[in-house]
């Protein structure tokens, strides 16, 4: 049994006009029917460029938006749309570790605070100064900084910080919303090192975000690339033998560490659509090199089992765009 | 003679914490038509030695010499150095929401500049200059867009308009502040391409400002790499790749996902935290994160030195000998040879001490 | 990112709290201090002023029919026994203008205190919940502010009767308007970040996430907003007072003190003189130690105020 099995998942934003009496104007196709599933122990990497709904996702999936319709099964049990009350018990269980190490750590609030915050709010019993000690042992803090303030840490610190957060409900899944972006490369590692050493010792799953393929490829078991809402292509091998031609755009475009490195850049047309007003059959088509008369008309579907795919003309394993 | 020639800058800014050494010591140089990239990460110095070299940080203590054209930019009053920037000197920031005025139309913002440099072109020819520099960067439809605010523009046309306005005089210089790092990856390409296009077609020397090896890798000439203010390493981009010398170098690059190769393997990060510039490190101050220090290390501070027997250009600041180069097995063997270290004591020093620090 | 990027490896300055840090930095700021110094100072001698009293044997209210009128029946000119010379009924000047800081502190400091606990609560309720709960309360803040405040403490005075409790109750009911808006603005954005959000995935309840995510972020514009609507709050009881709609002779106030002595500037400059500038001297005070609290709090980000003290 997955641990996560979300279903034709829609979130819509209506965008709003007026200001003293609010009307709407249109809806922002955020998410726009993803199916996903996670299974016990994996990491599912998720990449895509701005706007293209992956933190959406991720928020839905940690209870923090409302979704527009679809269904979210979590460990058997249907949490779509929960009430505050009925989630609870849940939230023991899905844990999120945040992009910005400064935004995502309360100034004002001393460290040690911070971290017990989700035994307090979930009264957990015992001894929490104890408790947050050893969470900043083993996240590599030092435990004598319990009483120090976020300021008075670096930002692979604080990423530190906000990891022992996540870890304190012992959870089964963790969403790493661009967990490494904000951090320079060399603490970066270490950061990446740490989530490695967790999954392994208490068995976590995680739902990875990035924008940055290379970290992603390092982390994942599967890879999904999200496109305007849209799941276009999913593989744990995805780098290897990409389908769709966004997804070759994308790697073809990621700058490698390696001066000698094959470069053919796939530059791609123009910029992304608004997600206002999403383009018409695949959503895709008015960038695409490989776009014909029917991407236009007809929306494809994710197809395929191990490697999923959502394109009517994919590029075939050894050919080009 | 070099375009640009800066020589022994300092920079440093007195706060109430105490005087914080951005910038200890950093020369370098760029020639017409060539691309430096400058690599480190928060804190190196990277972003406040070009900004002290054009007059952007008001609040430095600033000593060096910076020879732009034989004039030196540090000797120059900020009215001269005004005139200077956007004429000869062009800068492109990370974010272009900062450079351009949100309540002005683009092509204004760019007519603008070009006549307060420009006392004999009319308006209207600043418009056209407006609208031809924005189908040069590949905005389209120029001629309708150029009376769009900059709100109207996403971010990947922001940063054009931004090239635009750096080109809107001839530089002879570009800085480029991590002038994709906002973007996501198919902008970020389109913009390397174009910077490089129009680079070439101009002959413009291009200063890049990155902590992204990856962009490094792709556009750069020479590399400059830098560390808690003072430059660590100098080279081609080719030798900095393949064949770094200095330890933070090769660390930064073993860092990165996908260098070892192993999928889901450890990587190999640099241990503990970037040093604060207020108390910098004795000696060379890399050398508590240094699995390869030795007692000489904290005690003397090594020069930025030429590493014998290797390119004429490859110099680094480094008290290893010059057969410690490169990424390779026989490499490491000297490394650890000379630095008195076991290969299996290191990693447990490096958990230990990424412990420690944090 | 050119000072926040230097400030980043902060990891080897030790222990202090975001509150120590902006002490540090008042404790450097001259006029700032300066400016506590004469708060204090004036404060001391308001509590203290029936003890001065009854040591120079001057009472607020007694007449020295001998010494403190001259042959003429005008007000005595300062000297060694009136310090700030006398009124037109003989009454020791400077006494007076102690006792009536007693009234002024008073009025401005509860005033004030009573107008930011509404105000908090109120801004934090609008801009927490939004929607129909901050259409309401933000409307309601904008009538408040729109209401031509003399007028309508003229009515509500000429209704209740002039005394020190609806004098307080009109600088408040003006007052917590101001600060309302303010902190509705700071929750809108507060409640934005992500560790609001953190909070949020935690299940923390909504009172949690105000009182204890939001609320100390908003301390700091609150404190800086407090110390400029005291001396605002003293200006206004002054003007009340002046116009005998605040606090009613003979129990001495600013206010009043001045509206005593408009008919005497000719003859004697100090009666109206010197209450006059101890007034401005402790608005002024109250301004700048505000402005130095706000430097201190937030040195170069965002300025929620518009007034600015110019630095070199």
């Amino acid at each position: 049994m997955p641990l996560v099995e979300m279903t034709d998942l829609v979130k819509h934003f209506p965008v709003n006009e007026g200001t003293l009496l609010k009307r709407t104007v249109g809806q922002v196709h955020a998410v726009d029917g993803v199916s996903l599933t996670l299974r016990q122990g994996e990491t599912l990497g998720l990449v895509g460029e701005t706007g293209c709904g992956k933190s959406t996702l991720a928020r839905c999936l940690a209870g923090l938006h409302p979704v527009t319709s679809g269904r979210i099964v979590f460990a058997g049990r249907d949490i779509t749309n929960l009430s505050r009350k009925a989630m609870r018990p849940v939230r023991r269980e899905v844990q999120m570790i945040f992009q910005d190490p400064y935004g995502s750590l309360n100034p004002r609030r001393r460290v040690g605070s911070i971290i017990a915050d989700p035994l307090v709010i979930h009264k957990i019993p015992g001894d929490r100064r104890k408790a947050v000690q050893d969470l900043m042992e083993r996240v590599g803090l030092n435990p004598e900084h319990y009483n120090r303030f976020p300021a008075e840490f670096s930002g692979g610190q604080r990423q530190r910080i906000g990891v022992a957060r996540a870890l304190a409900l012992r959870p089964k899944l963790i969403i790493c919303d661009e967990p490494v972006s904000a951090l320079d490369v060399s603490i970066q590692a270490q950061i990446l090192n740490l989530l490695k050493d967790l999954q392994d010792e208490f068995g976590l799953t995680y739902l990875f975000i990035a924008h940055d393929l290379q970290v992603v490829r390092h982390v994942s078991d599967r890879i999904a690339v999200m496109y305007l809402g849209k799941i276009a292509e999913l593989a744990p091998d995805l780098y290897e033998h990409p389908l769709h031609p966004y997804t070759n755009a994308l790697l073809s475009a990621t700058a490698v560490a390696d001066p000698d490195a094959r470069r053919r850049r796939i530059i791609l047309r123009g910029d992304v659509p608004s997600p206002i007003a999403p383009p018409s059959g695949c959503r895709f088509h008015p960038r695409c090199p490989k776009a014909r008369e029917l991407c236009a008309q007809q929306e494809p579907r994710l197809e395929g089992n191990s490697h999923q795919f959502s394109c009517h003309f994919p590029v075939r394993p050894g050919g080009s765009l | 003679m070099s375009l640009l020639d800066v020589r022994d800058l300092h920079v440093s800014f007195p706060t109430t914490d105490g005087l914080v050494q951005a910038v200890r010591g950093l020369s370098f140089s760029v020639d017409a038509g060539h691309t430096l990239a400058i690599v480190g990460e928060s804190g190196s110095g990277k972003t406040v030695s070009t900004q002290a070299i054009l007059g952007l940080t008001p609040d430095a203590d600033i000593s060096g010499r910076a020879l732009f054209e034989g004039v030196d930019l540090l000797q120059l009053t900020q009215e001269q150095l005004r005139r200077l920037r956007g004429a000869e000197i062009s800068v492109i920031f990370q974010d272009p929401l900062t450079s351009l005025h949100p309540l002005y139309k683009i092509g204004w913002q760019i007519a603008e500049l070009i006549l307060v440099h420009d006392d004999s072109a009319t308006k209207k020819q600043a418009r056209e200059r407006a609208i031809e520099l924005l189908g040069l960067v590949g905005i389209p439809h120029p001629a309708k867009r150029v009376d769009d605010y900059p709100h109207q523009f996403s971010g990947g046309m922001r940063q054009r308009a931004m090239i635009a306005m750096a080109l809107a005089l001839n530089p002879k210089l570009i800085v480029a502040d991590e002038p994709t790092t906002a973007l996501d990856a198919t902008v970020q390409a389109q913009i390397l391409d174009l910077i490089g296009r129009l680079q070439r077609e101009f002959d413009i020397a291009l200063i890049l400002i990155t902590h992204d090896l990856g962009v490094v890798a792709d556009v750069a000439d020479e590399v400059l790499v830098m560390y808690a203010g003072r430059p660590v390493e100098r080279a081609d981009r080719r030798t900095i790749y393949y064949r770094p010398h200095h330890p933070y170098t090769k660390g930064l690059l073993e860092s990165l996902p996908g260098s070892t190769g192993a999928r889901k393997g450890r990587l190999t990060p640099i241990p503990g935290q970037p040093p604060s510039l207020i108390a910098v490190p004795s000696g060379c101050a890399f050398h508590p994160r240094c699995r390869y220090a030795m007692p000489v290390c904290s005690a003397e501070q090594p020069p930025l030195a030429h590493v014998t027997g290797d390119l004429p250009d490859h110099a680094s600041a480094c008290w290893l000998p010059h057969e410690a180069v490169g990424l390779g097995e026989h490499a490491e063997e000297i490394r650890l040879e000379i630095s008195g270290r076991e290969p299996d004591a290191v990693s447990d020093q490096e958990s230990r001490r990424g412990r420690a620090a944090g | 990112m050119t000072i926040t990027e230097l400030r980043v490896p902060a990891a080897q300055v030790t222990g202090r709290s975001p509150w120590q840090l902006a002490w540090g930095r008042l404790r450097t700021d001259r006029v700032a201090l300066a400016s506590a110094i004469v708060i204090v100072v004036l404060v001391t001698l308001a509590v203290c002023a029936p003890l001065i009293a009854a040591w120079n044997g001057h009472g607020p209210d007694d007449q020295f029919r001998d010494t403190g009128i001259t042959p003429e029946g005008l007000p005595v000119p300062p000297g060694g026994e009136f310090w700030f010379g006398t009124d037109r009924l003989g009454r020791d000047l400077f006494i007076r203008v102690l006792f009536g800081a007693r009234v002024s502190l008073l009025v401005g400091v509860v005033a004030t205190g009573m107008a930011s606990i509404v105000g908090v609560v109120i801004g934090l309720l609008a801009g927490f919940y939004g929607g129909v709960v901050d259409v309401i309360l933000s409307r309601l803040i904008d009538v408040v502010l729109s209401f031509p405040y003399l007028i309508f403490a003229i009515a509500a005075v000429s209704i209740v009767g002039p005394s020190l409790a609806a004098t307080v109750f009109v600088i408040a009911f003006y007052s917590w308007a101001a600060i309302a808006r303010i902190v509705r603005g700071q929750t809108l954005s507060i409640k934005e970040r992500e560790y609001v959000e953190a909070a949020r995935s935690l299940g923390a309840s909504d009172g949690r996430i105000m009182f204890i995510d939001i609320l100390p972020n908003l301390l700091a514009p609150v404190i800086v907003l407090v110390t400029l609507l005291i001396p605002a709050a003293i200006v206004f009881e002054s003007t009340l007072s002046y116009l005998g709609l605040g606090i009613t002779p003979p129990t001495p106030s600013w206010g009043n003190l001045l509206s005593e002595a408009q008919g005497f500037y000719r003859v004697a400059w100090w009666y109206l003189t010197l209450p006059a500038l101890t007034l401005l001297l402790t608005t002024l005070a109250f301004n700048l130690l505000g402005d130095g609290i706000r430097d201190a709090i937030d040195p170069r980000t965002e300025r929620i105020f518009s007034r600015r003290r110019k630095k070199k």
